[in-house]
């Protein structure tokens, strides 16, 4: 965290007594805030799950309890009291959740018009406390049934550990190791719940997979967790997120996402990350720390992450891929918008270990208001990795005079023939092209959305369809009022 | 079309026009010409809006109506057009995407339908094909990695798509090869019309010759010194504005 949070120490959470911890009720859906062994214990069993699982939870805490923050980021970090988050809450508390609409935020419900957003998504997006907001049983059921037949699995992280607990002993934590960083303890501690995929041996998975279609989806939670494992041939094409902003009371997200490819197979990774980015003096927005990545483990498999992040307070993200098998290929593309006080320093690494293994970096950031974007990206070629290549372009875009953008890429080849090339470019929204824009009858709002789109083409254009064409009207709505 | 009367304007308080006034009645072209720093460019960033420049004094009136109380999207809808000395470039945009958003920006401001996909497409296709633009350039990302004269070529292509009623061209043939030059003076000869006016502004009698303007004044100090007919552009080619500076005398 950055040097004026209060001493965020892990010496400093095992000292705290947790009496409460220990009297709960262990029949009350919800235990009380904060951290400790029994907590975890406590989850675990909540969550029925079986021994090794809860182990490797404790293992994980262990490790944490000896891990600091980072401090690397070129981010300003409020300190983040962890002791007063509940770790597990079934369902989520809805007490400090609106009754309905009207208590809504109106700004919110401004937004969703604008994305078109259908209205019986706008109450489940924005956190009202129903019951039933919308009925997605049937849609979900036609997808499962289609999914079944193709001998996909794709279901809750939970439900795989109860259902499937050899594919998620064997593949768990083998990308993300529990102590992989301070982060990525915590979630492997603590996690609620998330996100399984397996797409068997030569299967093409007959659809886009989307968190939005897999019901339980809503509310997993702070620390969502996510294993997606391809066989070999296989291929699939995973969504998450979406474009209209989610509305949560969780201000610290960590979220580990981990990949597995195995020969030749591909796994393509899109995001869309809106999450309150608080108001306009960056109160209340969201910390999105998360650690995600993927293995190319199998020789000629690709794992291809795709990006577009417009919200969260502070976003501290690196999507990797670890290039471990021969011909093996990586890519990262990634469209980062931060306005008002939003704070994003994200990138990717790309570890080069096989042979002829590729990767490309496509980063545009965008910054607007008082908005800090940083780039910071690893390449990494390691002695085996002959004939490893790289392209990275890292473009970044200012809109106004108070923002900032940021680049730090590093570069560590230890094979002499690699090939690394690195391009980065810096531009201002000039005043000489929104007055020809104007001049052409297009009004200030219209110039600057139609220039950040040009801006962004290269990453839109890698989106699935949709999700591109949700993307750019997502990015109008955000640059509203940034100009001007 | 276009009143400007007793018009002075400033960038940064130096004063760069000077009770300037100007006459453009509809259907006529005039050329406007002057050596360098005499205030030819600063009357075209006027008339679009420029907020770089103030204007201290004078009025502007375009088809009867105050201009300065007009944004310069507004003058764009109303029909007014400038052809960039330094068109810019938008990597990214297709050149066609472009140019449609502009035309529906006026269309809608207009409270006309919107343009579709395919009647523009013939609409753009029909104007390219007037000035002998390859149709590839509309498919191209606006302006990006375009030559000079290319982008001189996307203004002409820009105005005969939107159809302006004022048409101003700064420099548009600066830079200029000879075939690049003919398809400038192609278009603007196409859209030449009873009820469409054009301010040319240009150092080179070449282009006048090709378009033969109504009127051309000679702009020196932020004013107007003389004017003519499209012979006084060849006068000025053999004598310089050496030879005004010492006879200011209005024609």
């Amino acid at each position: 965290m950055a040097s004026r949070s209060a001493p965020l120490t892990s010496e400093l959470f095992s000292n705290i007594a947790y009496e409460a911890g220990f009297v709960t009720d262990i029949q009350s859906e919800q235990l009380p805030a904060g951290l400790n062994e029994s907590i975890i214990q406590q989850i675990s069993e909540k969550k029925a799950e079986p021994s090794w699982m809860l182990e490797w939870r404790l293992k994980a805490y262990r490790h944490w309890l000896t891990l600091k923050p980072p401090t690397w980021a070129h981010l300003k970090i409020d300190p983040i009291d962890l002791n007063e988050i509940v770790y597990f809450s079934r369902p989520k508390s809805m007490k400090d959740a609106p009754k309905s609409l009207d208590e809504v935020d109106p700004e919110l419900l401004a937004t969703y018009d604008k994305l078109g957003v259908p209205l019986h998504e706008r109450a489940r997006l924005a956190g009202v406390a129903v019951d039933a907001v919308f009925d997605s049983v049937s849609v979900a059921t036609t997808f499962k049934e289609t999914l079944s037949e193709a001998g996909v699995i794709f279901c809750s992280m939970s439900e795989a550990i109860e259902c499937h607990p050899e594919l998620v002993r064997e593949y768990l934590g083998s990308v993300v190791p529990v102590g992989d960083n301070y982060f990525a303890a915590l979630n492997s501690a603590v996690f609620s719940d998330g996100s399984f995929v397996y797409i068997p041996k030569d299967t093409i998975c007959p659809m886009e997979l989307s968190t939005y279609f897999r019901i339980n989806a809503a509310n997993t939670g702070q620390f969502e967790r996510t294993l997606i494992i391809a066989e070999a041939g296989s291929r699939v094409s995973y969504l998450e997120g979406c474009t209209a902003p989610m509305r949560d009371e969780n201000q610290l997200h960590a979220a580990v996402v981990e990949l597995v490819a195995l020969e030749s197979a591909s796994i393509k990774y899109s995001t869309v990350q809106n999450w309150y980015p608080g108001d306009e003096e960056g109160r209340g927005g969201i910390y999105n720390f998360v650690t995600k990545r993927g293995l190319c483990k199998g020789d000629r498999s690709k794992i291809s992450w795709t990006q577009v992040e417009t919200g969260s307070a502070i976003t501290w993200k690196y999507p990797s891929v670890v290039l471990r098998g021969e011909d093996t290929v990586g890519e990262f593309y990634s469209v980062a918008l931060t306005r008002q006080k939003q704070q994003a320093d994200t990138g990717t690494k790309m570890i080069h270990i096989g042979r002829g293994s590729r990767s490309t970096i496509i980063s545009k950031g965008i910054s607007a208001g008082q908005g800090q974007n940083t780039y910071r990206g690893c390449v990494k070629v390691a002695p085996t990795a002959a004939g490893a290549r790289n392209f990275t372009q890292c473009d970044s875009l200012l809109i106004g005079p108070h923002c900032g953008a940021h680049t730090f890429p590093r570069m560590d080849v230890m094979h002499p023939n690699a090939q690394i090339e690195h391009e980065a470019s810096t531009t201002r929204i000039d005043e000489e092209k929104l007055r020809y824009c104007r001049a052409r009858g297009l009004d200030e709002a219209q110039a600057v959305s139609m220039i950040v789109n040009g801006f962004c083409k290269p990453i839109f254009q890698v989106l699935p369809m949709e999700f591109a064409v949700e993307a750019r009207q997502l990015m109008e709505v955000s640059l509203e009022g940034c100009v001007g | 079309m276009l009143t400007l009367h007793n018009v002075s304007v400033n960038i940064d308080d130096t004063p760069i026009l000077n009770e300037f006034n100007l006459e453009v009645p509809q259907g006529e072209v005039h050329a406007i010409m002057g050596p360098n720093g005499s205030g030819k460019s600063t009357l075209s960033r006027v008339l679009m809006g420029d907020e770089c420049y103030q204007v201290t004094q004078g009025a502007i009136m375009y088809q009867g109506e105050d201009l300065m109380a007009l944004s310069p999207e507004a003058r764009a809808h109303q029909g007014l057009f400038l052809g960039f000395q330094y068109p810019v470039a938008i990597p990214g945009v297709n050149n066609m995407t472009f140019l449609k958003t502009a035309l529906n920006a006026k269309r809608k401001a207009l409270g006309q339908s919107e343009c579709d996909a395919m009647s523009f497409m013939q609409l753009a296709e029909s104007a390219a094909q007037t000035i002998g633009m390859d149709l590839a350039f509309l498919k191209r990302d606006f302006n990006t990695d375009f030559s000079g004269g290319e982008k001189k070529r996307n203004e002409i292509l820009q105005m005969l798509v939107l159809e302006p009623k004022l048409v101003i061209l700064d420099e548009i043939d600066s830079g200029l090869d000879i075939d690049a030059l003919q398809a400038v003076a192609l278009g603007i000869n196409a859209l030449r019309d009873a009820g469409r006016s054009f301010i040319l502004i240009t150092h080179y009698p070449r282009l006048l010759e090709l378009v033969q303007p109504d009127r051309v004044h000679v702009m020196m100090s932020g004013q107007i010194v003389m004017s003519g007919d499209y012979t006084l552009a060849n006068t000025l080619e053999e004598k310089g504005y050496g030879w005004l500076a010492s006879n200011t005398v209005e024609s």
